[in-house]
């Protein structure tokens, strides 16, 4: 018996970890938040994909790496720790997993190798599955969709972009189809990017196994909420870290900081707060695998949105132990305040996330 | 890269398959184990489950037989209710102390502690461990007694003990024939248990002791205490500190009831006047009482909020919220209270998940959950006192009601446990406390600077 991460997982993880150490420190993060790093971002995205992140959960059929989702969440661990400004859950969890769920065999056979080539790159935009906010939502006429999606996900830079009726019929469009608009949101984290599409008459291309089963599309949200459930973790781990760090180093009358109760405790009831929440998406990866969909996606939920709640929490305190340090932009502590921060939201916020849990145990007739 | 993952890939599958059966127990179902393409073409898998099924069958056996077992002359001290369901009356009436030594006979209990001191004897196994449980809990068939004597004074005496005290003590504490009290703390020595005052002097041989020990549970009950008492006057706080044990007929002992606000009496003062017990009593060397007393303050502190008592509660709140009506509605379809509940869904499957990592750690040393261990009192008595806290809440005036009130839900265990788990809150180490230990030992920070005052 062995629960936690495998060796090989801890290796991934530690890889991807020291990358973004040595390539993207906080001076570089920022320059890239204030759009001024396109060419720095396009290395560490080289540097990623170099690990071998494009073709992990690719199956080996298809020429890529055939592993599991815990995998996925050993890295996006990591860059949640190192708030890493590249495209990941989007593009390399909730994409091959839509083609490799939704698509037929000759689909799955033409779209995955060309994720592991690296010579596609897929954006995914879900939202007005989860939710539609102001009524956005997309039609399919005669093989032409129309409407309006918000908040895509890596959308930047791809090539296509995988999408999904409000029935859950998952398609694909081109990025640079003549009849798409794609304006960049400005959200609060500026270390990911998220889009709001408009088609008028877009030509797409269905993926055809999620026209038989509506579950195809909720399993690709179950990932994504797995995967955006790990990156919050990893990012209050490092603010975890962060503060304790600074509690040793910052005096005031004549003591580190981190002498006083008060500051320990905060940082006590932060790490006691953190502790469980490694098996719950550990859990919770491995259960995405193996586990009835009524299993899974209950832990899928309450990941997702027990994540949600002690991100909140953890962002909050650790910036409080920083002191007015920690509300400067100076410090860059917001950089993982604010991931935290939207990570929460997408997908569905924890109150939307809940709900769903209670129906998959029936308690809401 | 490639290379290197295939190389760890089937080691990874053997992993993930055992991995797949814990998960299975810990939702009380028997996933079909021979169906797991892996499985059933890893030996090493196969052989393993093949084991745990036929003890899966025997443990299931052996619970249906005994199901609706109850006691005779059951005390009603609140940490036996704790310790585990107590069915209702049926035809297999035993003593708690019979029941033992079938658990233990039969390998269900005191699994690892060797058979010259009355355990079983046998390899200590994990997944046996929580096969066990897991029945144990489906079935309802009441588990072993806990306490101090247990919980605490064995694991103690087999580190610490001579010979003579592991004979003596151990197997007749595990069968449920000598009860134990704990007697650390004292009116002036709480939080800060080293400043206890209760004075030992070694006189022709014999232990003298005086002064007043508090929240002493069970010692109404108990044939036996371990004790910390000061013998060593001259040595510095922490060493002068040594482990005693007396038995509770020695004259000279007093014990007064304590209420505390559940209106039971869970807790006591007890007052040594000249109470006189023989030398070999001590345990370990004179001052090093302290040494002793840790080692086994963690067991007490993983012991306190059981994360699998902590899902059958939910269980049991979750059934009690579809039973529930406010203007003919069910609770469960209040749409505030649901959204309740299923925060603290979430934070019960963090906590349940967290203990089987813990498990896991125990038989891979390469694990590092130091920290994780170290945040179960903390995170578990809360939780626990949450969830109690909830059940009253969506019952609104109802969730008030308490003792023998006839509309009372549950026979007012939830008012009863709220309470109860506040009280675990504050005992064993408050929680604050705990969150000194957390954030010094666990995350190294700077510990408060000592204050000097003249006396």
């Amino acid at each position: 018996m062995y629960f936690g991460l495998s060796e090989e997982q801890e290796f991934f993880q530690d890889n991807v970890k020291k990358f973004l150490t040595d390539n993207a420190s906080i001076d570089e993060i920022r320059k890239i938040a204030n759009g001024e790093g396109q060419e720095l971002q396009a290395e560490i995205y080289q540097g990623i994909i170099n690990l071998g992140v494009n073709a992990l959960l690719v199956p080996e059929k298809y020429g890529g790496l055939g592993l599991g989702l815990l995998h996925a969440v050993a890295i996006s661990q990591a860059l949640g720790n190192g708030v890493g400004p590249i495209p990941f859950s989007g593009s390399y969890v909730m994409a091959p997993l839509a083609i490799n769920l939704g698509g037929s065999e000759s689909q799955r056979e033409k779209l995955l190798s060309k994720i592991v080539s690296n010579e596609t790159r897929f954006g995914i935009g879900l939202s007005e599955f989860v939710g539609a906010r102001e009524d956005a939502g997309l039609e399919i006429k005669n093989n032409k969709v129309s409407g309006r999606a918000l908040f895509v996900m890596d959308a930047e830079n791809s090539d296509k972009i995988i999408l999904s009726t409000k029935a859950g019929i998952l398609f694909f469009i081109d990025s640079k189809d003549k009849n798409l608009t794609i304006n960049k949101l400005s959200t609060v984290d500026k270390t990911r990017t998220f889009h709001e599409l408009v088609l008028d008459k877009v030509d797409c291309e269905v993926l055809e196994e999620s026209t038989k089963d509506i579950e195809i599309v909720k399993k690709v949200i179950d990932a994504g909420r797995i995967i955006l459930s790990a990156d919050t973790l990893g990012a209050s781990e490092s603010m975890i870290e962060k503060a304790v760090a600074y509690s040793k180093e910052r005096k005031q009358f004549n003591r580190t900081i981190g002498s006083f109760q008060a500051v320990k405790h905060m940082c006590a009831e932060m790490a006691a707060d953190l502790e469980p929440c490694y098996s719950l998406v550990w859990q919770a990866a491995h259960s995405f695998e193996v586990d009835s969909i009524k299993e899974s996606r209950l832990l899928a939920c309450q990941a997702k949105s027990h994540l949600s709640e002690i991100g909140k929490s953890i962002s909050k305190k650790a910036t409080e132990v920083h002191g007015g340090m920690g509300f400067t932009d100076l410090l860059g502590l917001h950089y993982w305040f604010k991931r935290i921060g939207l990570n929460r939201q997408i997908l569905g916020a924890p109150e939307i996330v809940r709900e769903e849990a209670a129906e998959i145990q029936g308690f809401n007739q | 890269m490639k290379s290197f993952i295939s190389n760890l890939k089937n080691d990874i599958l053997c992993k993930r398959t055992r991995n797949k059966m814990l998960s299975s127990y810990l939702s009380s179902e028997y996933f079909g184990f021979d169906s797991n393409p892996h499985a059933s073409a890893c030996i090493k898998c196969q052989v393993s489950g093949k084991r745990y099924k036929a003890f899966k069958k025997e443990v299931e056996a052996f619970c249906i037989k005994w199901k609706g077992v109850s006691f005779k002359n059951e005390s009603k001290s609140a940490l036996l209710d704790l310790a585990g369901p107590i069915s209702e009356k049926s035809g297999k009436n035993i003593s708690r102390s019979e029941w033992q030594t079938i658990l233990i006979e039969n390998g269900y209990f005191a699994r690892s502690i060797p058979k010259e001191y009355g355990g079983y004897g046998g390899e200590p196994d994990i997944i046996k461990s929580r096969i066990i449980a897991t029945e144990f809990s489906k079935h309802k068939v009441p588990n072993a007694m806990g306490g101090q004597g247990i919980d605490m004074l064995v694991p103690t005496l087999l580190e610490w003990g001579t010979e003579e005290q592991k004979q003596k003590y151990i197997k007749s504490t595990l069968h449920g024939e000598t009860i134990w009290c704990q007697g650390y703390s004292e009116p002036n020595a709480g939080s800060d248990l080293a400043n206890l005052q209760t004075k030992g002097e070694l006189i022709d041989g014999k232990w003298v002791i005086n002064g007043q020990k508090i929240w002493t549970s069970t010692a109404q009950f108990s044939q036996m205490m371990f004790c910390l008492i000061r013998t060593e006057p001259e040595a510095s706080k922490h060493a002068g500190i040594s482990f005693i044990l007396i038995p509770m007929d020695t004259p000279g002992i007093e014990i007064r009831p304590l209420v505390d606000m559940t209106l039971k009496a869970g807790f006591n003062e007890v007052f040594f006047d000249d109470v006189t017990v023989p030398e070999e009593n001590l345990v370990a060397k004179r001052g090093e009482g302290w040494s002793v007393a840790n080692s086994v303050l963690g067991h007490e502190r993983g012991s306190l909020a059981n994360p699998n008592a902590t899902m059958n509660r939910l269980n049991t709140l979750i059934n009690l919220m579809k039973e529930e009506t406010i203007d003919g509605r069910r609770l469960i379809d209040v749409p505030s209270y649901r959204e309740r509940l299923l925060q603290v869904q979430g934070k019960v499957m963090a906590v349940q998940a967290h203990s089987l990592r813990l498990l896991s750690s125990k038989i891979n040393p390469n694990q590092n959950v130091k920290l994780g261990g170290m945040i179960q009192k903390l995170v578990g008595t809360e939780l626990r006192h949450e969830l109690e806290g909830l059940a009253i809440d969506i019952m609104g005036e109802l969730g008030t009601l308490y003792e023998d009130d006839p509309n009372v839900r549950d026979g007012g265990s939830w008012q009863f446990t709220y309470m109860y788990f506040l009280g675990l809150i504050i005992g064993g180490g408050t929680n604050q406390i705990q969150k000194n230990i957390i954030s010094e030992r666990g995350l190294g920070m700077p510990r408060e600077p000592k204050v000097t005052v003249e006396v």
